[in-house]
């Protein structure tokens, strides 16, 4: 215990509370850190990740209207974004419903169990390089993880409680598929954190400072893959679509939470939605860079800032590394929707096959592959003395060398590993911006389409596979 | 009031949270014993689980309260959720002690809380600095790893066997598929499927 006190007063004041202190002239005592955390929680926090949730809920019908060209919510608001504020409303003064039969009190826990978990995974991700709730947490990957893994209490509990077949069913799908997923999922992860060497995400993320060629995705090609099945498994782990077995619209009425009405489905919808946005935020973090730009700009001129101890360019940056950030996870959340609105959905037997028998075993061969690269490929060493100690921007390169000079690489012995992330970053870069073409085509010869809502296709002839005489 | 919260030290905020875990820890495990309804006894070993979870953060294990929280609140609660779902007859079906059992059940209970408060009030815990001088998760695998490998690999070893009798216990029969006639439904089944 005595270890706590030290820890909280030599930790390195963050941004935040050093303009705090300097500036309201507030002394950063733990009585006055926890005081701040908590109104941090109160203003920020839970407005954010409410807006959050509304926004997601409104890209979602809107994204899935023009995939299925139709226009999604148009009425409330420009272009329908208050859509999701009357919803709350409306969701808000409904009748409370409880089933008879149903277990009162666990019916009424589950909600919480559900949202608070995804609510409370949030302090773990790096907004910014001083932008993140908790900087110091040194687990924080696995933290989101461990704390992932009570939502599935709710979920059960949710269809447990509620008395009803198709809840139950739905429930104990959803508890099968989210814990089988998880072992491809934490197996990804500790591809990409094999090849980072810390679990605290702000370390990850100023690892990642140099330039596209250092995001962790690029590092190596047993990397690149895990990216891909790390975010299939996630999609699994979300119970989101291809995956969606457990809310199967189409087949168990609203699966778990068919007999949840009111503010008490609002949770699950919200969780729902946190958790998305949660799971892009790992991966982002992981894997794509977190707040840094492609060209290493952020890395660059918070080293500049840092040594000058310019307080207004550390707070601009870090506001330009949150832009980026949220930029980047919306962006995977839109591919999630993008996903759940184009793939049919598998039977549960096939969702769990293809875990078992396909995810698992890839996820192993990745992390084999990667273990041996990273025993047999020299890497880029930093002389820091201890790793993780003490300040997390000691991760950044740009202290170090200068990225994009393949000199400086060579100097250090990290031929092997500059080359192959320039390659695999030139591969990932020309993937996006082939599928971001393919994208801007299929938009833009769209519209050319004058048979779009009043003219269907005329079904009077099956086609050829189908007809056997 | 500045200076109020200003006077909040570490040890105030801590022991407020060791309360708060020591709290939800021990009155969750009270109403895994006391309850009624088998699916609300794992529903308070949750609570329970997570209360402990708490305390190692508190302790400063993050790794291990992470851990905690994986492997029992996300994995042994949930088996333990599906043996009592499965099974159970109704979703009310309630214990009815006897008034006997639960004389003897507090009795014993009694004896027991007596002689661990009595060892615990008697016995000088030596609190001891840890020696914690790099990344703790680096300390943690090396030590994983070099020293404790044996027992690592020994677990790792259990862990297996457990996977392989599970699946060997849940494999079922397979029945020998009897010759199905081929008309033209199940044709269109075979190849849609």
């Amino acid at each position: 215990m005595a270890l706590i006190p030290s820890l909280l007063a030599d930790s390195a004041p963050t941004l935040l509370q050093r303009l705090l202190s300097d500036r309201l002239g507030l002394t950063p005592s733990p009585g006055v850190n926890a005081l701040v955390s908590l109104a941090l929680i109160a203003v920020v926090f839970l407005p954010v990740v409410s807006l959050v949730a509304m926004f997601s809920i409104w890209w979602e019908r809107k994204v899935a209207g023009h995939i299925q060209s139709r226009l999604g919510p148009n009425r409330v608001g420009p272009i329908g974004l208050l859509q999701s504020l009357a919803d709350g409303i409306k969701l808000l003064l409904k009748e409370d419903l409880i089933p008879k039969d149903a277990d009162k009190f666990l019916f009424r826990l589950a909600p919480y169990l559900a949202f608070a978990p995804a609510f409370a995974a949030f302090l773990a991700l790096p907004f910014g390089p001083d932008m993140t709730f908790e900087p110091r947490l040194s687990v924080g990957v696995f933290w989101i993880l461990a704390i992932l893994s009570i939502e599935i209490m709710g979920v059960i509990l949710a269809g447990w409680a509620s008395n009803n077949k198709w809840s139950v069913y739905g429930a104990m799908r959803e508890a099968c598929q989210m814990v089988s997923y998880e072992i491809p999922l934490g197996i990804s992860i500790i591809v990409g954190i094999m090849a980072a060497g810390t679990l605290n995400m702000v370390q990850l993320g100023h690892l990642q400072a140099g330039g596209i060629h250092t995001w962790l995705i690029y590092h190596n090609p047993f990397a690149f893959a895990a990216f891909f099945t790390y975010f299939i498994a996630s999609l699994a782990s979300n119970k989101r679509a291809p995956f969606d077995l457990p809310e199967s619209e189409s087949e168990l009425v609203a699966g778990f939470h068919t007999e949840y009405s009111g503010l008490r489905f609002s949770f699950f919808f919200f969780a729902e939605y946190a958790a998305m946005f949660i799971i892009a935020g790992i991966q982002t973090a992981l894997f794509l860079g977190g707040w840094n730009d492609p060209f290493g700009l952020m890395g660059y001129f918070y080293n500049q800032f840092q040594t000058s101890g310019n307080d207004v360019g550390l707070f601009i940056v870090n506001l330009v590394g949150v832009g980026i950030f949220v930029t980047k996870v919306l962006g995977l959340v839109f591919v999630q929707m993008w996903i759940r609105w184009t793939l049919p959905r598998p039977r549960i037997d096939q969702v769990l096959y293809a875990c078992v028998k396909v995810l698992l075993p890839l996820a192993c061969a990745l992390l084999l592959g990667a273990a041996v690269w990273q025993l047999l490929v020299p890497e880029l060493s930093f002389p820091t003395a201890l790793p993780g100690a003490g300040d997390p921007s000691s991760y950044n390169p740009w202290r170090y060398l200068h990225p994009w000079n393949y000199w400086d690489w060579a100097a250090r012995g990290a031929v092997a590993t500059f080359v192959m992330q320039m390659l695999l970053a030139l591969i990932g870069v020309a993937g996006f911006a082939a599928t971001s073409a393919w994208v801007f085509y299929a938009f833009v010869s769209g519209r050319n389409l004058k048979q779009r809502l009043t003219d269907p296709l005329p079904i009077d002839k099956a086609p050829e596979s189908l007809v056997k005489a | 009031m500045i200076a109020l919260v200003d006077s909040i030290s570490d040890q105030t905020l801590t022991t407020a949270l060791f309360y708060l875990f020591a709290l939800l820890s021990a009155g969750s495990a009270l109403g895994v014993a006391i309850s009624r309804n088998i699916v609300r006894t794992a529903v308070f070993l949750l609570g329970a689980l997570v209360g402990v979870g708490g305390l190692y953060f508190l302790l400063n294990a993050e790794f291990l309260a992470a851990v905690q929280l994986v492997v029992y609140a996300g994995g042994t609660l949930i088996l333990i959720i599906f043996g009592v779902m499965l099974t159970s007859k109704s979703p009310f079906s309630r214990f009815e002690p006897k008034l006997g059992e639960v004389m003897i059940a507090i009795s014993i209970g009694s004896v027991l809380l007596i002689a661990l408060v009595m060892g615990i009030l008697r016995t000088t815990f030596a609190s001891q600095e840890l020696n914690i001088t790099t990344y703790p998760l680096v300390q943690l695998g090396q030590v994983l790893l070099g020293d404790y490998l044996i027992p690592f690999e020994l677990a790792s070893v259990l862990l297996l066997v457990v996977m392989i009798g599970a699946a060997y216990l849940a494999k079922g029969r397979r029945e020998i598929p009897q010759r199905r006639e081929r008309t033209e439904a199940s044709e269109t089944m075979r190849r849609w499927s």
